[in-house]
C-alpha cells in the first residue's frame, strides 16, 4: 500500500461499550479519489467504524488520521463532531436517512451551506441589513443548490418538503446534501438500502460522477454487492469489530475467509463450495 | 400534540355503536368518582362547630347521566365532523379561503395603525390593545425559541422580568458611568442621569441584559430535551422571580418599584406642563395623548420582532434553528454548531422578552414580582402554540383571540376559565398544531407552495 496516497488512514482503532468490544484493534486506509467500501455480516461494527470517523463516537483507542490533497495532516479522533464536517470536511450520511423532513429539497441544501453562508452573512449581523455582498452570497447558494437539485433530477420537486419525497429521492437528496458542504471525504451508510435495481444503477453513476467531477473520495458501508463490486476501488471486509480480508473487489469475491463470514460457516466449508463452484 | 388525530383515525376503523357506548361509560365511571365527594357529599359546619355533612346523590346522578349522554353526543359530532383535514372543499371556496388568508396579515396591520384613531375616546379599548399588543410582541419572541429553533421553555417570564427591572433600576440610579480620578488610581464610577432620554437609552440596555441572561440560563440547559428543557426552564422562570422577592435591598422585594419614568416623546415629556408634547404643539392636553403613544410605542415594538424574526429565518442562523428542530443530528453531520445556534435563539428570544419588559415597566410606572408569575410564561407559551408554532400571523390571532376573549368574557366571572378551558380543548382538537399549522418554505425556486404540517417537527427541546 503507498501510504502517500492515502486520504483516511484508521490505526489501530477500537471501540468498546462497557464489556462490549464493537471494534477491535481496526486499521485500514481509505485511497484518495477512490471509492472504498466497508463490507461484512450485520452487526460486524461498520457503522460504528462510521460513528468514530465522523466524531459521533469518540473511540477508546487508536487514530484516525485525514490527509487532504493541500497537504497537512488532521487527527479526527481530537475533533469535536460538527468540526469534523466543518473544518476536517468530512460529511456523511445515515443509514436512516435523516433530512429535514418539514423543510423543503432547496431548503435542505441551503441549510448544508450554513458555515459558508454564515461567514458571507456577518455572522448575521451584515445580512439582517440585507447588504450586496450576502445577497450576491445567498444567491451562489441557491445556483449550487439548484445545480445539484437538477444533478440529482429532482428539480421539479425543489419546493416539495423533503418528508414528502419518495423513498429513493430521500436517499439521493441526503447524499447531494452531504455534498454541499462541499466535502473531501465523502462516508456514506448503505447508501442503496432500499433501491430498487434500476434507483441502485442510477446511484452507481451518481456516485461515480461525483468521485470524477469532485475529486471527492468516498468511503461507504454497503450491503448491495452489486453496487460494491461495480464501482468501489477498494474492500474491507469486517466481522465481529476485526478486519477479515482487505483488497479489491476481485480479490475480495475469491476469499474464503470473507465467504465463510457472509455464510456462517468455517474456511474449509467455504473452499469447498467456492471450488464446487468452479 | 398530534396524538388526537392519529387516535381519531384508528378509532373509526372500530364497530362504531360499540366503541361509542364502551367511551361514555368510561367518561361516566371517571366522572363519578371525580364528582362523588365533590358534589355526591357535602359538608358544613353542625351546630356546636362539628363536621357534618349530606348526601346528593340525586345530583350526582345527574351529572353523572348529563357526561354519558354528552360523551355520546360529542362522539356522534366528531364522527359527523369527521377527522382533522378531512373537510374536501371546491376548489372555488379554496382559493377564495385563500385569497382571504394572504388578506388577513395587512388588513390586521391597517387595522393596528388605525386603531388609537377609531377607539381615540375608549380608553379602556386603548388599554387593551396595549396589552393584547404586548402579548403578541412576547409571544412572536418565544416564537423564536419554541417555534423556530423548537426549544420548549416554560420561563420565558424570566426575561420578561429582566427587561422591567434593568429598565426601572437603571432608570432610577442611572447609568454607570466611569472616570479616573487624578489622585486615586482606581476608577471610581459615578451615576449618569439620563433625564428624558432614559426609556430611549435604558430599551436597548435592557434587552441586551435579557439576552445575557437567555445565554447564562442556555448554558446549562444545552444537553436537555423536551421535557427535561421544559422543567429546567420553568424552575429558572421561578428563580428570577424569588431572587427579586428575596433581595429586598435592591429590588425592594415584594414591595416592587414605583416612580418608574414615564417615556418620551423623544425627549418631550407627555405631560401637562409647559414643556409637555402638547403644549409644544399647541394642543390641549389629554392623558390620552400618552396612551396613543404607548400604543404606537408597543406597536413598533411588535413590528421589529416580526420583521426580525422574518429576516433571519432566511438567514443561515434562522435555517439553522429551523434545522435545529427538525433534526439535531443531523445539524451536527453537516458542520452547524448546535451550541451556538442553540444559545443564539435563547438570546434573540429573551433579548425580545427584555424589550416588552422595559415598555412594561414604563407603561405601568410601577413593577412588582407579581407580574412576572409562571401563569404570564404558561398564557405567552399557550399563545405560541395556539397560534401555530413557528406562525407569525397564528401568534398574533392567537394573542388577541387569548387576551381579548379573557375580557369578552370579564361578565361570565367564574366562569371565565371554564369557557377558556373548553375552548382549548376544542381548537386542539379540531387544529391539533394551532390556527396555522402549516410552514411557510424560506426559499423557493419556482413554487412558495405551504409545507403541511404533518411533516414538519415539533422539536424535542
Amino acid at each position: 500500500m503507498n501510504g502517500g496516497d492515502d486520504i483516511l488512514a484508521v490505526e489501530h482503532l477500537s471501540m468498546r461499550f462497557g464489556g462490549i468490544v464493537a471494534v477491535n484493534d481496526l486499521s485500514f486506509a481509505a485511497r484518495r479519489n477512490r471509492i472504498t467500501a466497508l463490507i461484512g455480516p450485520n452487526g460486524a461494527g461498520k457503522t460504528t467504524v462510521f460513528n468514530c470517523i465522523t466524531g459521533f463516537y469518540k473511540p477508546s483507542s487508536g487514530s484516525i488520521r485525514l490527509m487532504p490533497a493541500g497537504g497537512g495532516m488532521m487527527r479526527l479522533e481530537r475533533l469535536n463532531d460538527f468540526r469534523i464536517s466543518k473544518v476536517a470536511k468530512v460529511a456523511r450520511t445515515f443509514q436512516n436517512i435523516r433530512l429535514f423532513p418539514g423543510m423543503t429539497a432547496l431548503e435542505n441544501l441551503m441549510v448544508a451551506q450554513h458555515n459558508m453562508l454564515m461567514r458571507a452573512s456577518g455572522f448575521t449581523l451584515l445580512g439582517l441589513l440585507g447588504l450586496p455582498s450576502w445577497r450576491m452570497a445567498e444567491r451562489d447558494a441557491i445556483e449550487r443548490a439548484r445545480s445539484w437539485l437538477g444533478r440529482i433530477g429532482l428539480l421539479a420537486r425543489a419546493d416539495d418538503a423533503a418528508g414528502n419525497l419518495p423513498y429513493g429521492d430521500q436517499r439521493r437528496l441526503e447524499i447531494a446534501r452531504a455534498m454541499c458542504t462541499e466535502p473531501v471525504l465523502l462516508c456514506l451508510d448503505e447508501p442503496a438500502a432500499g433501491l430498487n435495481a434500476r434507483e441502485s444503477a442510477a446511484l452507481n453513476e451518481l456516485l461515480l460522477a461525483i468521485r470524477a467531477d469532485y475529486g471527492t473520495s468516498i468511503l461507504m458501508i454497503e450491503h448491495d454487492m452489486s453496487v460494491v463490486m461495480e464501482i468501489s476501488d477498494h474492500i474491507v471486509v469486517l466481522d465481529y469489530g476485526v478486519k477479515i480480508a482487505d483488497g479489491s473487489p476481485r480479490a475480495i469475491r475469491d476469499d474464503p475467509k470473507v465467504i465463510a463470514a457472509y455464510l456462517g460457516t468455517d474456511e474449509d466449508t467455504a473452499t469447498a463450495v467456492i471450488e464446487g463452484d468452479a | 400534540m398530534a396524538a388526537p388525530a392519529s387516535t381519531q383515525h384508528t378509532v373509526a376503523r372500530d364497530p362504531a355503536i360499540v366503541f361509542i357506548l364502551k367511551k361514555s361509560v368510561i367518561s361516566a365511571f371517571v366522572a363519578l368518582i371525580l364528582f362523588s365527594l365533590m358534589v355526591g357529599v357535602r359538608t358544613f359546619p353542625g351546630e356546636t362547630g362539628q363536621l357534618t355533612y349530606t348526601t346528593r346523590f340525586g345530583e350526582l346522578a345527574s351529572i353523572v347521566a348529563i357526561v354519558f349522554g354528552g360523551s355520546i353526543v360529542l362522539e356522534l359530532l366528531r364522527r359527523w365532523i369527521g377527522p382533522v383535514g378531512g373537510i374536501e372543499l371546491p376548489a372555488t371556496v379554496r382559493h377564495v379561503v385563500s385569497t382571504l388568508g394572504r388578506l388577513l396579515a395587512p388588513a390586521l396591520l391597517i387595522f393596528a395603525l388605525l386603531v388609537p384613531v377609531i377607539f381615540y375616546n375608549q380608553r379602556y379599548l386603548l388599554d387593551l390593545s396595549i396589552l393584547v399588543l404586548t402579548y403578541v410582541m412576547l409571544g412572536w419572541g418565544l416564537n423564536i425559541v419554541v417555534g423556530l429553533a423548537g426549544l420548549l421553555d416554560l420561563g420565558y417570564v424570566a426575561f420578561y422580568a429582566v427587561g422591567a427591572y434593568s429598565y426601572a433600576l437603571l432608570a432610577q440610579s442611572g447609568l454607570p458611568l466611569p472616570y479616573f480620578i487624578s489622585t486615586y488610581p482606581f476608577v471610581a464610577v459615578d451615576f449618569l442621569q439620563l433625564g428624558a432620554w432614559a426609556f430611549w437609552v435604558l430599551l436597548p440596555i435592557s434587552g441586551l441584559l435579557a439576552a445575557c441572561w437567555g445565554v447564562m440560563l442556555g448554558f446549562p440547559v444545552l444537553r436537555l430535551r423536551g421535557d427535561y428543557l421544559a422543567i429546567v426552564t420553568l424552575a429558572f422562570g421561578e428563580i428570577i422571580r424569588l431572587v427579586i422577592i428575596n433581595w429586598q435591598d435592591l429590588t425592594g422585594g415584594p414591595n416592587g418599584i414605583s416612580g418608574i419614568p414615564r417615556p418620551t416623546f423623544f425627549g418631550i415629556p407627555l405631560t401637562p406642563g409647559e414643556n409637555g408634547f402638547a403644549a409644544l404643539i399647541g394642543v390641549p392636553f389629554s392623558p390620552t395623548h400618552r396612551l396613543v403613544f404607548l400604543f404606537y410605542l408597543i406597536l413598533a415594538l411588535a413590528l421589529l420582532t416580526n420583521w426580525v424574526t422574518i429576516r433571519l429565518r432566511r438567514l443561515p442562523i434562522g435555517r439553522a434553528w429551523e434545522a435545529m428542530r427538525e433534526d439535531e443530528v443531523a445539524c451536527r453531520a453537516l458542520g452547524i454548531n448546535i451550541t451556538t445556534t442553540k444559545l443564539s435563539a435563547f438570546a434573540i428570544g429573551a433579548m425580545f422578552g427584555g424589550f416588552a419588559g422595559a415598555f412594561f415597566a414604563t407603561r405601568q410606572g410601577f413593577i412588582s414580582p407579581e407580574s412576572f408569575t409562571f401563569q404570564e410564561s404558561a398564557l405567552v407559551l399557550a399563545i405560541v402554540v395556539l397560534g401555530g408554532m413557528g406562525s407569525q400571523l397564528g401568534v398574533a390571532l392567537a394573542a388577541i383571540a387569548m387576551i381579548g376573549g379573557f375580557e369578552l368574557f370579564r361578565g361570565l366571572d367564574q366562569f371565565r376559565m371554564l369557557v377558556f378551558g373548553g375552548v382549548m380543548v376544542l381548537l386542539m382538537i379540531w387544529r391539533p398544531r394551532g390556527l396555522i399549522g402549516h410552514r411557510s418554505p424560506t426559499v423557493f425556486l419556482e413554487h412558495n407552495r405551504a409545507i403541511s404540517s404533518d411533516v414538519v417537527k415539533e422539536g424535542q427541546g
